[in-house]
């Protein structure tokens, strides 16, 4: 019998001496070059991180040659980010360079730090997930490769920009409060395999599902029936009665939301919004999706002042001039109309023409 | 089955400057064939435009409810070889910190019994080992327990907590986030591992109000290090930054959110009104050199954040305004615990915590957990006149 409930191994031995040395002692930190970042001590120590890129999904050798790389300049330790970069941590000044040079060579890129745009935060898609509307991945990868610029700093931008990737309306990447999110919607009402709900889904729970009250019961054929009119497509029902098939190649596809942000700095944290209602699902590069992100990235950074994220751009600028900006419609389809409607619509003369 | 199958859809990601996951799923695929059967069902998908992964199935360990995602392709006479491709999600390190040996091994056993391909990290924080069949889950769990690599949680039940990097390397950190992760890690491995929750639970923790752990957002109980007395200025190093150009003007002062920093021209100091600053770290983010974090330090407590399912996405509100963060964090465990025992009892299935307080009202819910209320906890007192007023509140009548 294997033993049980024993955690993760203790993170004090899994830091490189430099840290556990300077633990709660850091003074203050700087960004000397893109992706580079200098910490310095009381006790006079200086750390340098250096924040490489990762696809995220890796296999076995891609870990392999980090711990290689890590072994020969830092140690044998390393970490990674909670936007799964991969951080090299170099105590010894005179293995920056080289650790640097390495990096390039092997066709790794370097950035990520201060004011730039970040490794993408993202969820399974068509690679792992049962929901997913789109791949996450894929995406990511197409989003990116227009984006890297912003990322390795050769395009400075005036604030960090956040982009999130969720592959459907569950959102399981940060998407309600990312600067740039896209995420996977379906457009059509789940169909229903009344023989298969009978023999597999519990009603009752299948009806309590709902958010909007679409479902009742069919008691005729021990299956239930969905009102179109009040269906949101947000495929809840799919989840606890998978006898409900809501994806749909041909309907299915992308939304793009503006303007989150997980941070207290300055103001307070900000839902994403809704800037573009649908896209189609065009793989293996989805050129509609990145035009109107790098669009929507190209815009802000023009306009926004120093330190200024995306909401807070738009909080200063109106809504009604990001869409003129942006020239991006503003449609029926960004009325709220779910639990917190109300508290988005105007009540004030303050707007501008 | 043996004939070459070819991939130009998904070859077509392999291309570009941005590191290619395509390129790691086919060097995989050279090792295992599950891999391979992966990179061939994703091909179907980007031609086809859907997923190929049937709803559930329960897989999983002995002695756990959870950790293990079972998943089974839809088309399995199509695609044989990802016909089983389970996930194991196993608890990370706090910060995220590995020795390359832990690494390593790692590796040798995922190479082993899987197909080799991860998440590092996924979403909630854990490591993600992605493909397995099910007679391979228990032996490789058995494996990674000989190495000191536990599985994460599933289902009903509590996720493993994530955290910024804190004190090992960065000088913002109020609280020791990567302590109060791994604490919480052990001390709630039964709630993790074994499913008794209405949902899922998340915890997370930033040291410092900029909240690189996204915790407000993302996490049930969220815990925000910041201080409460008043930042601290070293003059000489504001006097640098001027001197060296830094627009203090236009960079910091304007975009103090309360107007609680003045600069002295004449005996160049920068001054700050400590009963007016909101920890907004806004000057400590741009300069800093020269502002530092407060020496009261502690946490705030924050409840009820979460992604859209199923009533919509909340960022999480002030539950508790300041709590010392000292180790063993017993104050913190009993609010977490006075917190999910009532959700518990009272959340209905698939009921967040932040969707049963909407439901019972936030008043009910203090009542409850026996926290009382403080305007930290409000953006503005209520503004409708439906107070309600409970028996023992008023006069008896009659």
């Amino acid at each position: 019998m294997a033993r049980t409930d024993f955690g993760p191994p203790d993170y004090r031995e899994m830091l490189p001496p430099i840290v556990a040395e300077n633990y709660g002692k850091w003074l203050y930190h700087e960004i000397p070059q893109p992706g580079v970042i200098k910490h310095v001590s009381e006790t006079g120590a200086v750390l340098y991180s250096v924040r490489m890129a990762s696809p995220r999904l890796v296999n076995s050798d891609w870990v392999r040659e980090i711990c290689d790389i890590a072994e020969k300049y830092c140690g044998g330790y390393l970490r990674f980010t909670t936007r799964h970069n991969v951080e090299f941590l170099v105590s010894d000044p005179s293995q920056l360079q080289p650790l640097l040079d390495e990096l390039k060579a092997r066709g790794h890129m370097i950035g990520g730090a201060g004011h730039a745009i970040s490794n993408v935060v993202h969820t399974q898609g068509w690679v792992h997930c049962k929901s997913a509307v789109t791949d996450a991945s894929g995406l990511v990868k197409s989003v990116m490769d227009e984006l890297h610029p912003y990322f390795s700093g050769k395009i400075k931008i005036p604030a960090r920009l956040r982009i999130a990737v969720a592959c459907c309306v569950n959102m399981c990447g940060a998407c309600h409060c990312s600067d740039i999110a896209i995420v996977g919607i379906h457009r059509t009402v789940p169909r229903i395999n009344d023989e298969l709900v009978a023999k597999t889904c519990e009603i009752p729970t299948t009806v309590a599902s709902c958010p909007t009250g679409a479902i009742r019961p069919n008691p005729k054929l021990k299956s239930i029936e969905i009102n179109a009119e009040k269906c949101m497509m947000c495929g809840n029902c799919t989840v606890v009665c998978p006898a409900l098939k809501i994806m749909d190649p041909e309907n299915d596809g992308v939304s793009i939301w503006v303007g989150g942000k997980v941070s207290n700095a300055r103001t307070a944290p900000m839902f994403s919004r809704l800037a573009v209602p649908f896209i189609k699902n065009n793989p293996p590069r989805w050129p509609e999706v990145t035009d109107t992100v790098k669009h929507l990235v190209e815009v802000w950074a023009k306009d926004a002042k120093y330190g200024e994220r995306m909401g807070e751009w738009i909080e200063r600028i109106g809504w009604e001039r990001f869409f003129k900006l942006t020239g991006l419609p503003f449609t029926e389809k960004h009325i709220d109309s779910f639990t917190h409607a109300t508290q988005t619509f105007r009540s004030t003369t303050q707007f501008r023409f | 089955m043996d004939e070459k199958k070819t991939t130009p859809l998904l070859d077509e990601l392999e291309a570009g400057e941005w590191p290619s996951f395509v390129t790691q799923l086919k060097q995989a695929a050279k090792k295992s064939k599950m891999a391979a059967g992966l990179v061939q069902q994703l091909e179907a998908s980007y031609e086809e435009k859907i997923g190929h992964w049937k709803h559930g199935g329960i897989v999983g360990v002995k002695g756990y409810g959870g950790g293990v995602v079972g998943r089974y392709s839809d088309d399995p006479e199509r695609f044989p070889d990802c016909r089983e491709f389970h996930t194991l999600r196993v608890n990370q390190v706090a910060g995220f910190f590995y020795s390359t040996k832990k690494l390593r091994e790692l590796a040798d056993v995922w190479d082993k019994y899987g197909t080799g391909l991860y998440n590092l990290h996924g979403s909630t924080g854990d490591i993600i080992l992605l493909g397995t069949d099910t007679q391979n889950v228990q032996p490789c769990f058995d494996a990674l327990s000989e190495i000191g690599f536990d599985l994460g949680g599933s289902g009903g039940a509590l996720r493993t907590p994530s955290c910024c990097v804190g004190m090992a390397r960065c000088e913002k950190a109020c609280i020791d986030s990567m302590d109060i992760n791994h604490n919480l890690t052990l001390h709630y491995q039964n709630e993790m591992h074994r499913p008794a929750w209405p949902y899922k639970f998340k915890i997370k923790i930033s040291a410092c109000p900029n909240d690189c752990a996204a915790s407000t957002a993302r996490s049930d109980l969220a815990i925000v290090g910041l201080w409460r007395d008043t930042i601290e200025i070293d003059q000489d190093a504001v006097r640098e930054y001027v001197a060296n150009g830094f627009k203090l003007e236009e960079n910091v002062l304007r975009r103090c959110p309360t107007w609680a920093l003045d600069w002295d021209a004449e005996n160049k100091e920068l001054k700050v009104k400590a009963e007016d600053c909101t920890h907004c770290m806004h000057c400590i983010n741009a300069m800093p050199k020269a502002i530092r974090i407060g020496k009261e330090r502690g946490a705030a407590i924050m409840i009820g954040g979460k992604a859209p399912v199923v009533k919509g996405a909340n960022i999480g509100w002030v539950l508790v305004p300041f709590m010392k963060m000292e180790a063993p964090y017993t104050e913190l465990k009993e609010i977490i615990d006075r917190v999910t025992d009532y959700w518990a009892e009272h959340g209905k299935n698939r009921e967040r915590v932040g969707e049963l307080i909407d439901r019972v009202g936030y008043a009910t819910f203090l009542k409850a957990i026996g926290l009382e209320p403080v305007p930290q906890m409000v953006t503005a007192p209520r503004a409708n006149p439906y107070i309600f007023w409970s028996a023992e509140e008023v006069e008896k009548r009659g």
